[in-house]
């Protein structure tokens, strides 16, 4: 959480575009109408907050835009929901389980993502898959409670939880 | 109305319901903070995201705000856990015996008390 000294990818035209596109399309479904009052309010609201903030909304600004990184963001999607379900059924089996099976570390990972957003998702992809959890982020280094643990050791651990999710965000955010 | 889809959306709701049951039930099974957080916080995303798209089922013109909110939950859901996990972390709350090792207790030089 400590390098914010980065260098940002995207030129600022473009991440403002972006930043505009995002906060439109947000409008948009949010009223989940196409008429021209609610139109003309979205755009001109979205075009004041770029105008105001663009230089401080830095959330979209990394990811890449090629066809490789969309499709690496599709796989990363889909990656992540089978995760999701196959980790919810495994945690749900755990907790009815009488003997209650935990084994519970909290292990160290290495990411060789650099660019925050992209470390952001990752941990966040981390949490939201039942039984890792990411407890703490110092630079490269994740530290994740994991509720059954079959190994404590930061190379087999990165493998195990970070490297699917890791070989998708390295190309959406290269 | 479409028979289908309701039968179809309130199948996903009871299925939604079940999963959240079941990160209640963790919730009181599960030995320490850290494990309690893991269960009760996230054996629940399913849930809920099972929910929400039954409701979308029911009724398909709520589905782009439904979209939105399941977008806001997945990106809320994790960083709350993680944040509440941290500060038990700093605030010293061990974990339970039966745990394999605390990497972030040895880096920061103390025992895992």
């Amino acid at each position: 959480m400590t390098d914010t000294s980065l260098p940002r990818r995207a030129p600022p035209r473009l991440a403002a575009l972006r930043l505009f596109a995002t906060l439109l399309v947000f409008w948009l479904m949010l009223n989940g109408s196409l008429a021209s009052d609610v139109l003309v309010i979205g755009v001109l609201v979205a075009a004041a907050i770029v105008l105001l903030f663009s230089g401080s909304f830095s959330v979209l600004s990394g990811h890449r835009l090629t066809p490789d990184a969309l499709i690496a963001t599709l796989r990363f999607v889909g990656l992540f929901l089978r995760e999701l379900v196959r980790a919810n059924i495994a945690m749900a089996a755990l907790v009815l389980n009488p003997r209650l099976p935990v084994s519970p570390a909290l292990v160290k990972l290495r990411t060789g993502l650099t660019d925050p957003v992209a470390r952001l998702l990752l941990a966040n992809a981390i949490s939201l898959t039942p039984g890792t959890l990411t407890v703490e982020i110092a630079g490269e280094w994740l530290f994740v409670h994991w509720v059954v643990a079959p190994t404590t050791d930061p190379e087999e651990a990165t493998r195990a939880i970070a490297a699917g999710f890791e070989r998708h965000l390295e190309v959406m955010y290269g | 109305m479409s028979g289908v889809l309701d039968i179809l959306g309130g199948l996903l709701m009871v299925g939604g319901a079940a999963f959240l049951a079941l990160g209640g039930l963790g919730l009181w099974r599960m030995p320490d903070t850290y494990t309690r957080i893991q269960a009760g916080t996230k054996a629940t995303t399913l849930g809920t995201l099972l929910t929400l798209a039954g409701i979308g089922m029911i009724e398909p013109g709520w589905a782009l705000k439904l979209a939105l909110i399941v977008l806001f939950l997945m990106f809320t859901n994790p960083l709350s856990s993680q944040v509440m996990a941290r500060a038990a972390h700093r605030a010293g709350v061990p974990l339970t015996p039966q745990s394999r090792g605390d990497a972030l207790a040895d880096d920061e030089g103390r025992a895992a008390e």
